[in-house]
């Protein structure tokens, strides 16, 4: 560089190279500087990003698996009567069969009887249960069946307990811990892939609890905003960029479309409380109501998406298709809106994406209610993902913490795909013409 | 100075096809088109020249109606296609549109086919019943389009993946595939190079034979090649219109000598 500068010839151009240079000294100071607090920037939120997942993913992975215990259980006809089905004593049977396995332990004391069954989940003798039910020829006979423990046992066989802690601290006595350990030397406990966190729906006991019923409201709730937010969404942007006069109607109706977009979400929910259930009686807690709720939170995103795709169409196309005698139908259906739909599809699933975790509206209708089956149809009661997670945040058990943290994880799984899908679509039809 | 030849030998006596009567043009307050009267002949090439602004193109898009989508674009006067009023309320500027076909300053295919290109005018106007027919007006136009030869091996292919020339071309076999009886053409070949010039140069000769052809060009030698008429534009008045030949060698109006020997433009 001052090579150059001391080998240039008049001086009036050796002193505006000097003070290029010098300039250009400074002008690259501050571009480094630039770049620096950028990187700082993506530094920091990576940080912040790998801090959550870190913490979800370390207080979340043990609920991904749950322990289990294969019993031998003899199915006692005095205890499981033909006759009698489908009550008996579940319970007993497989109490018995545990009493078995621990010979120094004297099962015919109630209370000792007791504390050994509480190893198994209240959910086994339910399984047991609907076995018999399904095939009463197992009446009679020794069957080996795999069941859940229940939550202190897991967490105690996941050494999420500690051992050290004094007794009366500790919600697995001293004697029990005992049992558990004769059951592991046996080989008796598993520890497999927790299906049931995905097969079941939503119960009191941690062990038993899925997130099937906030899946399957999530689903319906999603589709019903889908239903009813991309036709109008779509429509109405439409209708607002390619026909609409421009006059000051127009331009009040796109500002309030704007504003609309920035309307907190608890409004929205109050909104549906009084006019979806107060005023058009629609079941309280029902995914179709929830559906509802998101789609007016999703239209304005999907009204603004897809005005922007429309208006990124070249005007070449339009005149292309106008100097042809196509009327202005026929521009916007078969040439426009084609184009414009890579933009538009990306709007409306990030506007999903938005909807699947949002949580107050739904809380307001009822959607955080205590459900214990998966909703076949939008209008029965039903969970969501989101307000499943607050539900379990909420409760005390142990179990829950790691629950909590595996639904969060699934949610932010959802959201990851819905937001790689859009992605994929904007750039596999980007700038086509 | 310029090769008139060819278009002297070719000027012969012509009907009237478009005849324009005391039109102005105001986009809001700007009068862009002050009270131009011209009478366009059937089967000639009428060139619009004049510098950038003058409103050559908007008097062009004049004719197609093609002003109607700016919102604040006002036309007053008379245009009258085989003497009708092509501003009539009772006209429908689809139907005009389909008579009056547009080719474009930068070409612009659909992002389709090249068969979809072309067949895109005879389906929305259902110029065509069947397969067979279709295919028929589609090498025809890909003919005349003088592009048949280039592209009959592909016509599945995406029209936008042609070169320059060639996708001027189809627009032009585009906007003839609807049996025009005027073609429009808004400076054809300012985003063409010289060589795909010569050929839509060529080709606009052709056409003339079945077409009043009307074409805005920055080129006055392309004017002069092309044109059997031409109308000189200034500031948004016709200044001068007569045959190409004579607006060439010997204009009346001492701006037009000055636009023509480049002294304003």
């Amino acid at each position: 560089m001052t090579d150059i500068t001391s080998a240039s010839g008049a001086p009036t151009p050796k002193r505006a190279t000097e003070l290029v240079a010098a300039s250009l000294k400074r002008r690259r100071r501050k571009q480094a500087r630039l770049k620096w607090i950028g990187l700082g920037a993506i530094g920091v939120a990576f940080l912040m990003l790998i801090i959550l997942v870190g913490s979800l993913v370390s207080s979340g992975w043990q609920a991904f698996t749950q322990t289990h215990v294969t019993l031998e259980v003899f199915v006692d006809p005095e205890e499981i009567p033909l006759d009698r089905l489908p009550r008996g004593g579940f319970d007993d049977a497989l109490g018995a069969s545990l009493g078995k396995m621990l010979p120094g332990v004297d099962m015919s004391q109630r209370k000792v009887a007791k504390s050994v069954e509480k190893i198994l989940s209240n959910g086994a003798q339910f399984k047991l249960r609907d076995m018999v039910v399904a095939d009463p020829k197992l009446i009679g006979q020794t069957i080996t069946m795999t069941v859940p423990v229940s939550d202190p046992f897991d967490q105690l066989n996941k050494n999420l307990i500690d051992r050290d802690t004094p007794e009366q601290h500790r919600r697995v006595k001293d004697p029990e811990i005992g049992y558990f350990d004769a059951l592991k030397a046996q080989g008796a406990i598993t520890k497999p892939f927790n299906w049931a966190l995905f097969t079941n729906a939503d119960s009191r006991f941690p062990e038993l609890a899925g997130l099937k019923g906030a899946l399957a409201g999530t689903f319906w709730a999603l589709l019903t905003c889908f239903v009813i937010s991309f036709p109008l969404g779509i429509g109405a942007a439409i209708y607002l960029e390619e026909f609409a006069p421009k006059n000051k109607l127009s331009d009040f109706i796109e500002v309030n479309i704007n504003n609309l977009a920035a309307v907190p979400s608890v409004v929205f929910g109050l909104l549906a409380l009084a006019v979806f259930i107060g005023w058009f009686g629609l079941p309280r807690s029902a995914p179709f109501v929830g559906g509802l709720t998101l789609a007016l939170m999703t239209m304005p995103t999907i009204i603004i998406a897809t005005r922007a795709a429309l208006k990124a169409v070249p005007p070449s196309i339009r005149e292309a298709a106008l100097g042809l005698g196509a009327s202005k139908q026929q521009v916007v259906f078969q040439h426009v809106l084609p184009l414009a739909m890579p933009g538009v599809m990306t709007g409306t699933i990030i506007g999903l994406a938005q909807a699947l975790g949002e949580t107050a509206p739904l809380l307001l209708i009822g959607m955080n209610a205590f459900i214990t089956s998966a909703a076949s149809s939008p209008f029965d009661s039903a969970t969501a993902l989101p307000t499943q997670i607050f539900i379990w945040a909420d409760s005390p058990e142990r179990g829950f913490v790691s629950r909590t943290s595996a639904a969060i994880l699934i949610l932010l799984g959802f959201l990851v795909a819905m937001n790689a899908v859009a992605i994929f679509l904007r750039q596999k039809f980007e700038n086509k013409w | 100075m310029y090769d008139t030849a060819k278009t002297e030998s070719a000027l012969e006596q012509t009907e009237t096809k478009i005849s324009a009567r005391n039109v102005q043009v105001y986009y809001g307050d700007t009068h862009a088109i002050k009270d131009v009267n011209v009478e366009i002949e059937d089967k000639t090439v009428t060139a619009f020249i004049g510098p950038s602004g003058c409103g050559k193109s908007t008097f062009l898009r004049c004719l197609n109606r093609m002003n109607d989508t700016i919102d604040i674009c006002r036309v007053t006067g008379d245009i009258l296609l085989d003497g009708e009023d092509i501003y009539d309320p009772k006209v429908d500027p689809v139907q005009l549109r389909a008579k009056v076909g547009m080719v474009f300053q930068k070409p612009n295919p659909f992002p389709k086919s090249i068969y979809d290109n072309i067949a895109y005018g005879p389906r929305i106007h259902g110029l065509a019943r069947g397969k067979a027919e279709l295919d028929e007006i589609v090498e025809k136009s890909l003919r005349r389009g003088a592009i048949w030869d280039e592209v009959k091996d592909r016509l599945d292919a995406p029209g936008t993946g042609l070169s320059g020339g060639q996708q001027q071309r189809l627009c032009i076999a585009r906007a003839i595939a609807t049996e025009p009886e005027v073609l429009l053409m808004d400076e054809p070949c300012s985003a063409l190079d010289p060589i795909a010039t010569a050929q839509v140069e060529e080709l606009i000769d052709e056409l003339r034979q079945s077409y009043s052809v009307v074409i805005v060009t920055h080129s006055m030698q392309q004017a002069a090649r092309v044109s059997q008429k031409t109308a000189f534009f200034h500031l948004g008045n016709l200044v001068e219109y007569g045959e190409t030949g004579q607006i060439f060698t010997n204009p009346e109006d001492p701006r037009t000598e000055s636009y023509i020997t480049g002294r304003i433009g």
